[in-house]
């Protein structure tokens, strides 16, 4: 992530919302008071990602930057802080093994190299087929179920080498995978269910 | 109005002051990266922490609001540790690269290091290395070194008002850059370079050529434009080396133009740097002696009605002077100083000059400009009315062509018959001027330089009447100038004599025959063609059109090569200072003419310098006090008749080719390149 996209913006195909997106990016436009349009910076980079499948087109930048009459500088600013923006392609499931202390703790390192062994690729790297991107995130905040990933929009977490390859192969095959713990263990819960307060009739109070 | 304590010494300071301007009212020095007085807080590099009582954490002196009864301390061991921990960190990612680093010598980095630094690096690891970013031919990027101060994006978007320098990433792997590594489109981008407190912004032309400290320093003023801005010239031996900026409040604060700022290229090239007299067709090389022979045979028995003199945008008032003496003794009256055409008078003075002052802009509350762009006539006037707009909001209209300046313009279009309508009050600008305690107009040579200009100055003058613009302590009408000659060239009368010609009268007269010698006196923005068979004699510093046009050539010194006198567009006499000699035989340019006069048998009364500067003052009093402004008393001036229903163009088609100097310097072609490709853009596929 230290390089800026450093495609040239003629080569680009130019980039417009759709009319589905126009009409949303206007709402989100409309919640914010007269002069702070450029608030809504985040949501219409997020919107403008989003169809273009997982990355942002420089020509993408430009067009919010005048959709919200914000200097394209500004736009980049904003687009290469946040880390949950590309300004690279990204392969239709995009991997972001999260590797900080409690995943890392719990065993992140077996499903860094599960990933990377089973798609065949490194680190911020897409499979040939353009169907996986691999890439390594700080934490996301389901550090109790560690470890996790997220692809896409889903966590997927209490993992382990072999669940992360069971995962990686389901959405091969285009399945929709069950989300969260791949454990017995609902939510946040304590792994095959709940060890104390079992029933609600405990009378110790 | 806080009161604090700064080291035991009790100040009181403005309200909305930072505890930093407290401590510099305590007369205690902060060390500070990213601080500057002249761009908003970013608080981001630390160094500037002082130790305030009761707080358990040193403060950053530069984003803390002033308060009542603060007690701070400057020279603790606290703060002493907390800074040197501050520039360990600082030099943590920077090369110790001072050797081989442009801005060593005048480096911030450098010298708080010296105060604050450690005597070793602590640090085992590898530093990190920056890609180098491109940001044109005036700027030159060496981005490991950069310590993230924001002081260049600042600049860009605040000042310059042109947003392009932005900060990428973050944390370990923040960049400076611009959007996508275009070049700087900015005209005082080379200002970066001044405020950049490290090695990582530095000057393109001046890479490697010198080092600070063996520079000689010469305070004198710029003429590439009608402000007269504050320069230091840094030379070496017989050359320019660069120009920088010198503090004036009233006229350049402390910013040049990358005109002013990179030129002195163009000093060095096509000069003219010895005498010649055409001969058999072809200019050759001759001795002074002979090119005034030349001169006096090509005279001999002259009807004077059949001479002409013009002077160009660069001359200082000196040798106008001496001109001038020169062709009254000649008994010659067709002169013109205005060789771009504009109809403008040689009094009352308040007719050709910025009466507001550009300081005087801060106070003005709507803004008028008329078949200008000051943008590119005088880019430092553009940035202070950016500057009174981000303070106050005003209401900026234009008549002429739409532009780009930085802050929004109300495009009322580009009809001369708007001004009558403004005057009359029909147009409803007028009511917005009228309820502003200061409107202004600016008046550009675009509205002056044509068939017309009088008619025009005097419907300008009509609407500064009509809209309050003229009142008790406010002038609000203004010409803006972008030829540093003009005004002190008006100021000595150079314009036509009692039955004499004007420059369309001369260029006609010498097209038909009736003018027969011409001389040009640095003129080279004319129309050549029009000479026709006349004997051109040019005075002047660059083989250019006059120089190529001409019979008989004597090689002038530029503005870094004399002591001489300017009157900017506000009639502020300044004096430019000699920083280096002039090449080869080329000679100050008062001193050509009076040695001239002397072989045409009519001596000018002066021997030295301090003698043409009497009779300067004897001949208008302006000249008698230097840096200062008269307010130039109001009166009728403009001439009759209509204006006619032909829409004002712009005298400025290339910023970076306005006069010889910089269409000899390869540095303004590659600017001038640029910006045309970014034009050609602009107006093809990205409409
Ligand atoms: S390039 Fe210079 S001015 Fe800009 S942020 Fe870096 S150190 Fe500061
Ligand atoms: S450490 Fe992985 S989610 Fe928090
Ligand atoms: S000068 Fe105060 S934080 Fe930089």
């Amino acid at each position: 992530m230290t390089e800026a996209t450093g495609s040239s913006s003629s080569a680009e195909a130019p980039f417009a919302f759709t009319a589905e997106n126009l009409a949303k990016a206007k709402t989100i436009v409309a919640r914010y008071p007269e002069g702070r349009q450029r608030s809504a910076v985040l949501p219409l980079l997020d919107l403008a990602q989003r169809q273009c499948g997982g990355w942002l087109p420089e020509p993408a930048l430009r067009y919010v930057g005048d959709f919200l009459k914000m200097p394209h500088m500004a736009v980049m600013e904003v687009a290469t802080f946040y880390t949950m923006f590309n300004l690279k392609p990204v392969g239709r499931h995009f991997v972001q093994v999260c590797t900080t202390t409690p995943c890392w703790l719990r065993g992140s390192d077996e499903v860094v190299s599960a990933c990377k062994k089973h798609l065949g690729i490194g680190m911020n790297e897409t499979t040939a087929d353009g169907e996986f991107t691999l890439t390594e995130v700080e934490c996301l905040g389901a550090c109790v179920n560690a470890p996790m990933v997220q692809i896409n929009d889903d966590y997927y977490e209490d993992l382990d080498g072999e669940s992360m390859v069971r995962l990686l192969d389901a959405l091969k095959r285009g399945e929709t995978p069950k989300t969260g713990p791949q454990v017995e263990r609902q939510t946040s819960a304590p792994v095959g269910g709940p060890t104390t307060l079992k029933s609600s009739d405990s009378s110790g109070g | 109005m806080p009161t604090l304590t700064v080291d035991g010494i009790e100040v009181t300071v403005p309200a909305n002051s930072t505890v930093l301007q407290a401590c510099e009212a305590a007369g205690k020095e902060i060390p500070r990266f990213c601080y500057h007085e002249r761009l908003s807080i970013a608080g981001n590099c630390r160094m500037c922490l002082v130790e305030m009582e009761k707080s358990p954490k040193p403060i950053a002196s530069c984003a803390m609001p002033a308060a009542d009864n603060m007690v701070i301390h400057t020279d603790t061991p606290m703060v002493k540790k907390a800074r040197e921990g501050v520039l360990e960190f600082l030099l943590i990612n920077h090369p110790l690269d001072c050797p081989i680093c442009d801005q060593g010598g005048e480096c911030d980095l450098q010298d708080e290091t010296m105060a604050y630094g450690h005597n070793s690096s602590r640090l085992r690891e590898h530093k990190r290395a920056v890609r180098e970013k491109f940001m044109g031919p005036l700027i030159k990027t060496t981005m490991t070194r950069c310590i993230h101060c924001t002081r260049c994006v600042r600049f860009a978007s605040e000042i310059a008002g042109v947003p392009e320098i932005g900060v990428i990433n973050r944390g370990e792997h923040m960049e400076i850059t611009t959007y996508l590594d275009r070049a700087a489109s900015s005209e005082l981008s080379g200002n970066v370079i001044d405020l950049c407190p490290v090695g990582a912004l530095t000057s393109k032309p001046f890479a490697f050529a010198a080092r600070a400290w063996e520079l000689r320093r010469t305070e004198s003023i710029d003429v590439l434009d009608a402000l007269g801005s504050n320069i230091r010239i840094d030379a070496r031996g017989r050359e320019v080396m660069r120009v920088l900026p010198r503090l004036n409040e009233d006229i350049n604060e402390e910013w040049i133009s990358d005109k002013t700022r990179f030129a002195y290229d163009g000093l060095k090239r096509q000069r003219l740097d010895q005498p010649y007299v055409r001969r058999g067709g072809k200019l050759a090389p001759a001795t002074w002696a002979e090119a005034f022979a030349a001169i006096a045979a090509r005279l001999k028995g002259f009807d004077p009605k059949r001479v002409a003199a013009l002077v160009g945008d660069l001359s200082d008032a000196e040798s106008v002077l001496a001109l001038k003496e020169l062709m009254q003794k000649l008994g010659v009256t067709n002169l013109d100083a205005r060789q771009d055409g504009a109809k403008l008078p040689a009094a009352p003075r308040s007719a050709y000059l910025f009466n507001t002052t550009i300081a005087g802009i801060e106070q003005a509350d709507a803004v008028l400009l008329i078949g200008s762009n000051p943008r590119f006539e005088a880019a430092l006037v553009n940035a202070r009315i950016r500057k009174r707009w981000l303070a106050a909001g005003i209401p900026v209209a234009n008549i002429g062509p739409a532009l780009d300046l930085t802050y929004p313009v109300v495009e009322l279009g580009n009809n001369p018959a708007l001004l009558g309508a403004i005057a009359d009050g029909s147009h409803p600008f007028a009511a917005t001027l009228r309820d502003a305690k200061n409107p202004m107009l600016i008046l550009g040579q675009g509205a002056l330089a044509r068939a017309d200009g009088a008619a025009v100055l005097a419907q300008a003058r009509r609407v500064a009447e009509s809209t309050g613009m003229i009142a008790e302590g406010w002038n609000g009408f203004n010409v803006l100038h972008h030829a540093a000659a003009r005004v002190g060239a008006l100021d000595l009368g150079f314009v036509p004599g009692p039955g004499g010609l004007d420059r369309d009268g001369i260029l006609q007269g010498a097209a038909s025959g009736a003018i027969e010698v011409v001389y040009l006196l640095g003129a080279d923005e004319i129309d050549m063609q029009k000479l026709g068979k006349a004997f051109v004699i040019y005075q002047g510093t660059h083989g250019d059109a006059g120089a190529h046009r001409a019979d008989v050539i004597l090689p002038g010194a530029a503005y870094t090569e004399k002591n001489a006198t300017w009157v900017n567009t506000e009639g502020r006499v300044q004096r430019g200072q000699k920083a280096v000699a002039p090449p080869g035989e080329a000679r100050e340019d008062w001193a050509i003419l009076r040695a001239l006069s002397e072989t045409l048998g009519v001596t000018l009364p002066y021997d030295d310098l301090d003698a043409v500067r009497a009779r300067l003052a004897a001949l208008a009093p302006a000249f008698a006090k230097l840096d200062a402004i008269e307010p130039a008393p109001w009166a009728a001036f403009g001439g009759e008749g209509a204006v006619a229903a032909v829409p004002f163009g712009l005298p400025i088609a290339d910023y970076f080719f306005t006069n010889p100097i910089c269409r000899a310097s390869t540095v303004m072609a590659e600017c001038s390149a640029l910006a045309s490709a970014r034009r050609e853009k602009a107006t093809g596929t990205h409409g």
